[in-house]
């Protein structure tokens, strides 16, 4: 903090400078607004029904609708697709929570209580990940559901380790693809165009990738897509890591953090600007 | 730390502002604002929608920035120290600001956490405020299921938590009725006794003279008077005496004697033809005494007659000419603001 002393000539100091907030402040601030967003789940139970009720409804419908054909295609059947498709779902997870972290974020705006946030002498980044960290929360019990589901229609979990790496490797391209849904939040004026914006991206994103079928038979322009859209390497690295005998791994494993890195370092930045920024 | 919190005269001051401006692309909501609070006041900022009241408070509470301008609160500057500056200042929005899915203890023990007070602290904290705002049996509920005075208090005691020395109320009593409205200004004075700085921006004439000690009269983004309560109230002629004639004939006559006799306040009498009624203005009991005489000496039956306060569109008219109404859609954030009520 600056030593100048006070005098009496002028009422603002071009010497004046702020303080900076500690991390300890930082940490505090952060977990008091997780508990805050945890206690909206427990007064809004129907809040939790999108990471319950999706992973189960999007199981069963793809295993029962599309895994016999889809199995016979892979060269076996029903069972087959199951071990193919829910490493897949472990991708479209992290997408459907993170929309949502856009369009909860943004109702937050409309109400005054982010005036107060903002008014208050808090690290503006604490607000943004008090609610990544609930929202991965929710990723997680969303995924154990989706993994229960799966096994019980057929799945089975041969490397213990090689699907908590895959759940990992989905938390962190998860929490980048929150940032890009936060910003949004952020930016756009109601939750309707956040929600809007967020199906028109997500719908070919996911099914362009290799999350609910094999690229092999798509089209040659389609290929070209699903070969660098990120959520085929996650699905890929995902299927790698659990189900394993899918060729090498590694370079799908690295291109999905070398996106989510990127992501959070570019997004991350502009969702705390726009929020410390907006009016 | 850095605190310069002194004019040039001497006197400290919690507020200060110098030149500020705030455009909108070509809507100017504030327009070069000049104001000083001085430390324990109360300062009334009366104004129109759209006046850029909000906009003020806003710029001051750090939440939006200024075109141009120098603005500082308790000697801290809005730009260069933001941190500094909210940790001494309590924030009451036009609607109520607060969590609205949370219970009350939990919206005020969240803001004792994000104000660093420890765990222990913030709890009792918590519950003193609660108490003392009448809360504390509503303190489990969520705040989304109290009537609007209790938000309004519950707002109030949210901005109290950090014992803030500057306390920004921006139209505090708005969309309330009457008996709440009476309710809340009685929570300001019990807060104001403590020695705490207020600014206050208001609609009302009525609010500002029961509340502030010192007013501010803005419009369209400027300053168009300022001075203490009395001193403009006398400008505009202090109270409104409302008198209906029983033949409304007499009404012109009466305003014309009245003006020609000079013994009406400083503004000129009006003559309201739609309710039939003449408003004069007065600035002590033997004026109105002597209004009264007047009128009937002139042998002039009354219908009836009331005194009241000149409401805002009387004082804009005194002190501007036009009256007090200043297009809805001037000033965004004043919008948003008129649409979250």
């Amino acid at each position: 903090m600056s030593a100048a002393t006070t005098t009496a000539t002028t009422t603002t100091n071009p010497n004046a400078t702020d303080v900076r907030i500690p991390l300890r402040s930082h940490l505090r601030h952060t977990g008091a607004l997780v508990r805050r967003n945890l206690l909206w789940i427990r007064q809004d139970p129907e809040s939790m029904f999108d990471a319950i009720l999706m992973p189960i409804v999007f199981t069963l419908l793809f295993v029962y609708v599309f895994g016999g054909s889809i199995g016979q295609a892979l060269g076996g059947g029903q069972e087959q697709y199951v071990q193919y498709v829910v490493p897949g779902m472990m991708a479209m997870m992290g997408m459907s929570m993170a929309m949502s972290v856009g369009t909860g974020f943004n109702q937050d705006f409309n109400t005054g209580v982010m005036d107060r946030f903002r008014s208050l002498p808090i690290g503006r980044g604490s607000v943004l990940f008090a609610k990544i960290a609930v929202e991965l929360l929710r990723m997680m019990i969303a995924t154990t559901i989706m993994l229960i589901v799966g096994v019980l229609v057929g799945f089975d979990i041969t490397d213990w380790g090689g699907l908590l790496a895959a759940v990992a490797l989905a938390a962190l391209f998860g929490s980048a693809l929150m940032w890009v849904f936060l910003t949004l939040g952020v930016v756009l004026k109601n939750a309707q165009s956040v929600q809007g914006l967020g199906f028109l991206v997500l719908m070919p994103l996911q099914f362009g990738s290799s999350i609910f079928a094999p690229t092999d038979s798509m089209p040659g322009w389609l290929q070209s897509f699903t070969d660098v859209n990120p959520l085929s390497s996650l699905a890929d690295a995902a299927r790698g890591l659990m189900v394993g005998g899918n060729g090498p791994i590694a370079q799908d494993v690295w291109v999905t953090v070398a996106w989510s890195l990127g992501l959070t370092a570019v997004m991350a930045p502009i969702a705390i600007h726009k929020f410390r920024t907006k009016s | 730390m850095t605190r310069i919190d002194k004019n040039p005269d001497g006197v400290s001051s919690a507020v200060s502002v110098r030149g500020l401006v705030k455009h909108y692309g070509e809507t100017k909501a504030l327009d070069g604002v000049d104001l000083t609070v001085r430390e324990g006041t109360v300062m009334g900022v009366l104004g129109p929608n759209g006046a850029g009241k909000t906009t003020l408070v806003r710029i001051l509470s750090t939440l939006l920035a200024p075109t141009a301008g120098q603005a500082t609160v308790a000697g801290y500057d809005v730009l260069r120290q933001p941190r500094q500056l909210r940790r001494v200042i309590g924030l009451t929005g036009q609607y109520a600001s607060v969590d609205e899915k949370l219970p009350g203890w939990e919206n005020l023990y969240l803001i004792g956490r994000l104000l660093d007070l420890p765990r222990k602290e913030a709890r009792t904290r918590a519950d003193e405020l609660l108490e003392r705002f009448s809360l504390t049996e509503a303190a489990k509920r969520p705040a989304g299921t109290y009537s609007g005075g209790m938000r309004r208090r519950l707002d109030l005691a949210a901005s109290m938590i950090g014992r803030p020395s500057v306390l920004f109320l921006d139209e505090p009593t708005t969309g309330l009725d009457p008996r709440t409205r009476n309710e809340v200004w009685d929570e300001v004075k019990a807060m104001v006794g403590g020695g705490v700085t207020v600014l206050l921006t208001t609609q009302y004439m009525e609010e500002a003279e029961q509340l502030a000690s010192e007013l501010t009269v803005v419009d369209r983004g400027k300053v168009i008077a300022g001075g203490g309560i009395e001193e403009l109230k006398a400008k505009v002629g202090g109270r409104t005496l409302r008198v209906r004639p029983t033949d409304p004939l007499q009404l012109r006559p009466l305003a014309g004697y009245l003006d020609e006799l000079g013994i009406t306040g400083l503004a000129t009498t009006t003559v309201d033809s739609e309710s039939g009624t003449l408003l004069v203005p007065v600035l002590s009991d033997e004026q109105l005494t002597a209004i009264v005489g007047a009128i009937t000496a002139r042998g002039v039956t009354l219908a009836s007659i009331t005194t009241e306060l000149p409401s805002l569109d009387e004082v804009f008219l005194s002190l501007t000419g036009h009256r007090a109404s200043a297009p809805q859609d001037a000033v965004p954030a004043d919008d948003r603001q008129e649409v979250a009520v």
